[in-house]
């Protein structure tokens, strides 16, 4: 066991690695120059190369990168050329946003995903079925964008039952410890009593959190139904009946197990996507993630801030990738003792 | 004598509806096992030898399955009336079932030893602690060396003789063990694991009294296990009778083919090729009303391809179902 997890965790670093050098040079090859967009269209050459220089970019490709990978191992990914704060503090202020709704999404998505594609799975072909597969198909198919409006003009408009975006009511003024206001929610209850700031969090949360948790939620249900469907056709699903193993334990537990391995993979899959593919949810929700915010960087060439972020995010990406693999060993004792 | 019967199967049909048409996998058979005794279930792949065993225990899937008429009277109550929370409590109390494939039929992601402790948890109301001692006492009792470390492994550290025994630990296991059905316990294990394990299986039926219901195609297990036969052809019973009889006297076409095609050492000695039974068996979306056997029986007359036949009682509990019983020479 001990020997799996050094193993996984050995390849983290090669990983990484050609990650941050994928994206130096994704960066430096493609076409715009930065200096061009902070200066504008008009400015003279001079300016121009005086920023360049400013900014390090007038040196040979390979004398950038080693100053890149010295600096990125510092966790310093410089200063935005933007806003001039530096890159590192940008991201801890945002990043927690976009993990907290990430986790509120996969806890939705995986509790709701599984238990609807084991209850289609054992009541294949009856009504309730097909309803949830066709609920999970149209889940899929819809877009986020379309799916934020329609419950923002229903639950916020229309039946005025929470906010239509933002992650705290303005009215209330505290200091975040963590970031993640729910948990900061549930600090300042147990400091002052006063549960507004954790119930105002939370319901700020609901309709992000569905919306980015429909497509990861019908998705989990189908590979759930299909993996579980597998399963109960196996010969040790009849040995757990043959033995007058109550129907429920038997499902939710004999057979699930085996059900959830693939199901996990998908889930990780799903959560690392999130992170970096909630533009679209924090725009509608104006939710201040770093979806949004990369997506700016992006859009004015702000290489230390794309650089960073998306460094950022794949370090998470990868992380709960082997986060994954090593539940999987938790759960697949043959992976274990291989 | 009526009351001396554990399991009695009177008139069960059973069938499959598939895409292609109904499929009667089992068609009006009696099959009755006495308090104690085994019975050996003979038959070629697909004869509704399992469909039989899962019938028993009412594990047919369903749908495509559907048991269609007839009564299994277990221990005096028919089970086919039974709701599904009453067969529930049945299952691994007075029926255990142990399958063909060892290497499938544990739950992978499971310690053998929690699997063994699910029968003492549901049945007995046992607490998981205690569940598992017992799950260690069983593991002893199949000869299982070392059961305190066995308990903790995974069914795939287990070899497939050792957890055929596993499997038949769990079997015995239950509360009020009245019968076992062994679905072709040896088929998939090597050869000299097959006698260990039928070994097991002998003597711990003697010790507590427990009747067998034997699934297989093999004869030299039949002759080592079984004290009756009843052999099946294409959903039907054909012959039955006590196992001296069978191999005495077979009076079944197809019963005579299957002991032909037995190795044995008269024949290695006499450098005999084994027997084959040409054809196939028949398509069972295409069987009619007469005997299954007919289009691969080399006696066969008309009749046999328009009627089944009735039963022929040829003495001493030895029952045909063949129109010429008697009046063949093999």
């Amino acid at each position: 066991m001990y020997k799996f997890i050094l193993k996984r965790v050995g390849m983290l670093l090669p990983t990484l690695f050609g990650v941050i050098t994928l994206v130096f040079f994704m960066l430096a090859l493609s076409p715009g120059e930065p200096a061009r967009v902070i200066l504008g269209e008009r400015a003279n050459k001079e300016a121009v190369e005086k920023l360049n220089a400013e900014l390090g970019l007038d040196k040979p490709m390979h004398v950038q990168y080693v100053i890149y990978l010295k600096k990125v191992v510092q966790l310093d990914f410089g200063r935005s050329i933007k806003t001039g704060q530096r890159v590192i503090d940008e991201i801890k202020s945002r990043f927690p946003a976009t993990i907290e709704l990430a986790i509120f999404s996969m806890i939705l998505a995986s509790v709701a995903g599984i238990f609807i594609g084991v209850i289609s799975a054992t009541k294949r072909y009856s009504l309730l079925d097909y309803v949830s597969m066709f609920g999970a198909l149209f889940g899929v198919s819809m877009p986020v964008f379309w799916l934020g409006l329609v419950l923002i003009i229903i639950f916020s408009v229309n039946l005025n039952l929470l906010p239509t975006g933002g992650r705290m009511d303005i009215r209330y003024y505290f200091v975040p410890i963590t970031n993640f206001y729910i948990l900061d929610g549930l600090i300042h209850f147990f400091k002052s009593g006063d549960l507004g700031v954790f119930l105002s969090a939370v319901t700020h949360m609901i309709l992000p959190a569905v919306t980015l948790g429909t497509i990861p939620l019908a998705i989990i249900a189908r590979i759930t139904r299909s993996s579980m469907l597998e399963v109960l056709k196996q010969d040790y699903i009849k040995t757990a009946r043959a033995i007058g193993t109550p129907e429920h334990k038997v499902i939710f537990k004999y057979a699930l197990r085996n059900a959830l391995l693939p199901v996990i993979t998908v889930i990780g899959l799903q959560f690392g996507m999130l992170l970096a593919g909630a533009i679209l949810t924090e725009t509608i929700f104006a939710w201040p993630g770093i979806g949004k915010w990369l997506y700016h960087a992006i859009e004015s060439r702000d290489f230390p801030a794309i650089q960073g972020g998306i460094i950022v995010i794949s370090t998470c990406f990868v992380l709960i990738n082997l986060f994954v693999d090593l539940l999987y060993s938790v759960i697949n004792p043959k992976i274990r003792t291989e | 004598m009526e009351n001396n019967k554990f399991l009695d199967i009177k008139g069960l049909n059973v069938s499959f509806y598939t895409q292609k048409g109904v499929v009667r996998a089992v068609r009006d058979l009696d099959l009755w096992i006495n308090k104690g005794e085994t019975l050996a279930l003979v038959g070629e792949s697909g004869c509704g030898k399992s469909v039989t065993a899962s019938s028993i225990i009412r594990l047919i899937p369903s749908p495509p399955g559907k048991i269609e008429s007839g009564e299994i009277f277990l221990d005096g109550q028919d089970i086919l009336k039974l709701s599904e929370e009453e067969m529930q409590k049945i299952r691994g109390d007075k029926i255990s079932m142990i399958f063909q494939d060892p290497m499938t039929s544990l739950n992978p992601v499971f310690k053998i030893g929690d699997q063994i402790a699910e029968i003492f948890i549901t049945h007995y109301g046992l607490k998981k602690k205690e569940a598992l001692e017992r799950a260690v006492e069983m593991l002893d009792m199949v000869k299982i060396p070392s059961p305190e470390k066995r308990v903790k492994s995974y069914p795939h550290q287990l070899s497939g003789g050792m957890r055929q025994r596993v499997m038949i630990a769990m079997a015995l296991a239950s509360p009020h063990p009245g019968i076992m059905i062994a679905d072709e316990p040896t088929t998939a294990l090597d050869v000299t694991i097959q006698a260990q394990i039928l070994d097991l299986m002998k003597e711990l039926q003697e010790k507590i009294q427990m009747s067998l219901l034997l699934i297989t195609h093999d004869m030299g297990v039949v002759a080592e296990m079984a004290s009756r036969v009843a052999v099946m052809y294409a959903g039907r019973k054909v012959e039955s009778a006590d196992v001296y009889s069978i191999f005495e006297k077979p009076f079944h076409p197809y019963t005579v083919g299957l002991l032909n095609s037995m190795p044995s050492n008269e024949k290695y000695k006499h450098n005999a090729r084994l027997e084959a039974i040409e054809g196939n068996v028949p398509n069972l979306l295409e069987i009619g009303d007469g005997c299954p056997f007919e289009n691969r029986c080399k006696y066969a007359k008309d009749i046999c391809r328009n009627k089944f036949p009735e039963i022929k009682d040829m003495g001493n509990n030895h029952h045909v179902w063949c129109h010429f019983a008697g009046e063949l020479n093999f």
